[in-house]
């Protein structure tokens, strides 16, 4: 039995996916409501924000860094957009500036962290507070409707018989995935988490290198943004407070390390989807939600202890 | 070897880390095969030295010349462009990743901007064995091998890339014996196919036996530089000590002392 559970451990994602069944089998024992199609797709729908903010982070986390700043720039973003909707721009050049704006306030991140030599907690803080205070700045703390087919359809339309966020994760997902296990990029984003000192003198460009990965962590933000203006039709500029939290709390649920250099970026969205189903499922049982954070909290503290059990074997 | 053009030369390098002088006008030169130790205690400024020249650290003044040529080190990408490759006390492989992504980083050979992950695995393989390097897998992270499977992979990414010129920052200090003996008889190789190695020690009893010379520092200053085996051990323990060079020396060689403690 220990040694299944040690062998497990050494296959991440097989690991997170035995949990996540064993949490969904659970719930479904206590409640056959939650295994339908119907609750699944909604599932689906509420997951899908906070595991695309979790690939970005994921990158993020595996170099070593942080990023605390996903939800003020996801607001950010979409008040750019709601603003030049407003405006008469176009949904879709509006998308574009929006993803644009998103974009170069991670690449700001990077930038402040890497030549500026600010720690990524505090750089990225100070960026949490920047972009929501833009955001309602630009508003005056008013939110804009919506409501032009383009969003409808990404909040409320379907492909195949799956909501249209689905896809967003997916590519997300698939794309972050490709990146980290095969290109250049993705090797020394492992490499740089594993050892930066190591990595400079190997002649990698650990500054460019940072810069990228916190403007491609803002990108996946902005990207989040666009699903969250077709899910809510409306851009309020206080959209996705403290989503930052959940973003990294998937992240660490699914194992990868916190300390960096190690972990697998699907496993994020597995842990986004454990965080969701524990919420759902809760709901769906009727309990409070006052209990549904106090058990998201121990998830939290036990993913982190059996990451810990693994490095101790490391060792 | 008077008559040839050193492989290195570095002139007169000072270098300041805020108050602390780390070197001051220190001067050395490599010919191509041969291993020249670099001596002195804890903060003799050794590793500094070796630093500048492998683009970790700028001096403050001072000139390199690699080949008779001045050359222009900024980074570490600048001096493997010269051929200068360096196997830093520690800081040589990221733990995290296997051997092939340790031999290659920095440098990926990418295919239609795709790592070339099984190309780099089979030149790993091949020059690995090449040097006579065993270890347990390719596959597993580094972390897992033992410190002088380490520190071989490191020579192995030097070789690899055609290093001409090799620096060793105290590269068998954390080594069993055996492993040590790897270590040396792997340089002994590199030395006859004419490499020039620069290898870093605070402890002479280390590097006597296969040093064709040695470079003695104290407080950042040159000391003396010269044959290894025109002093004996004890005397090099005493330079490194007191910093003044041994009798032996000035009354054999007045101007080579002379330059030295100017
Ligand atoms: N990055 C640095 N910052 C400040 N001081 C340094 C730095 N690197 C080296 N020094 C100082 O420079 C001197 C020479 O150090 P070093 O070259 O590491 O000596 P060695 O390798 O001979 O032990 C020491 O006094 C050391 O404390
Ligand atoms: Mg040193």
């Amino acid at each position: 039995m220990k040694n299944l559970f040690f062998k497990l451990q050494s296959y991440p994602l097989a690991w997170i996916v035995l949990v996540a069944c064993l949490i969904a089998l659970t719930i479904s024992a206590l409640s056959p409501y939650f295994l339908t199609v119907n609750n699944f797709s909604n599932l689906m729908k509420q997951v899908s924000i906070v595991a695309i903010l979790a690939a970005g982070q994921s990158i993020v986390i595996i170099s070593g860094g942080i990023d605390l700043s996903v939800g003020s720039v996801l607001a950010l973003t979409a008040v750019t957009i709601g603003w030049l909707v407003q405006n008469g721009v176009s949904p879709e050049i509006a998308t574009v500036c929006g993803v644009a704006v998103g974009t170069f306030a991670g690449f700001l991140n990077g930038v402040i962290i890497a030549k500026g030599k600010i720690p990524p907690f505090i750089a990225t803080l100070g960026m949490l507070g920047i972009a929501r205070g833009v955001a309602l700045v630009i508003t005056g703390g008013v939110s804009y409707q919506v409501l032009t087919p383009l969003f409808l359809f990404i909040g409320n339309g379907k492909l195949f018989g799956l909501p249209i966020p689905i896809y967003f994760v997916i590519v997300a997902y698939a794309a972050t995935h490709f990146m980290l296990s095969r290109s250049k990029f993705g090797r020394h984003v492992y490499a740089i988490g594993g050892d930066e000192s190591v990595s400079r003198l190997e002649g990698i460009n650990v500054d460019g290198r940072k810069i990228a990965i916190y403007a491609l962590s803002g990108f996946f933000s902005a990207v989040a943004a666009v699903v969250m203006v077709g899910r809510l039709a409306s851009t309020p500029p206080n959209v996705a407070f403290g989503i930052e939290l959940q973003a990294i709390a998937a992240v660490i649920i699914g194992g990868i390390s916190f300390a960096g250099g190690r972990g697998i970026v699907l496993t994020s969205f597995v842990g986004a989807l454990i965080m969701a189903m524990i919420t759902n499922g809760l709901n769906i049982l009727g309990v409070s939600s006052f209990w549904q954070q106090v058990l998201i909290g121990i998830v939290i503290i036990a993913a982190v202890w059996v990451d810990n059990i693994k490095s101790a074997r490391r060792r | 070897m008077p008559n040839q053009t050193p492989l290195v030369r570095m002139e007169n390098i000072s270098k300041h880390f805020g108050g602390i002088q780390a070197l001051t006008d220190v001067s050395v030169e490599l010919f191509a095969g041969e291993v020249v130790g670099i001596l002195g205690h804890n903060g003799a400024g050794k590793s500094t030295l070796i630093k500048i020249l492998s683009g970790a650290e700028q001096a403050d003044s001072g000139r390199i010349f690699i080949g008779g040529e001045a050359a222009d080190i900024q980074n570490p990408n600048d001096a493997r462009s010269y051929g200068i490759e360096t196997i830093y006390q520690e800081l040589a492989l990221c733990g995290n990743l296997d051997a092939p992504s340790n031999l290659f980083m920095g440098r990926e050979t990418e295919s239609l901007g795709l790592l070339n992950k099984s190309y780099m695995r089979s030149e790993t393989d091949s020059i690995l064995a090449k040097l006579g390097i065993k270890i347990k897998s390719l596959d597993v992270e580094v972390e897992n091998l033992s410190g002088g499977q380490r520190q071989s992979i490191a020579i192995g990414r030097a070789v690899y890339f055609q290093a001409r010129i090799l620096i060793m920052d105290e590269p068998t200090a954390a080594l069993g014996m055996e492993e040590t003996k790897l270590v040396i008889d792997l340089i002994q190789e590199l030395k006859k196919s004419g490499i020039g190695i620069f290898w870093i020690s605070h402890d002479i009893h280390d590097i006597y036996s296969f040093t064709d010379r040695v470079a003695i520092l104290k407080g950042g200053r040159n000391v003396v530089t010269c044959a290894t085996q025109a002093c004996s051990q004890e005397e090099i323990v005493s330079m490194i000590i007191s910093g003044i060079p041994a009798p032996s020396l000035l009354k054999d060689r007045p101007m080579a002392a002379a330059a030295n403690t100017a």
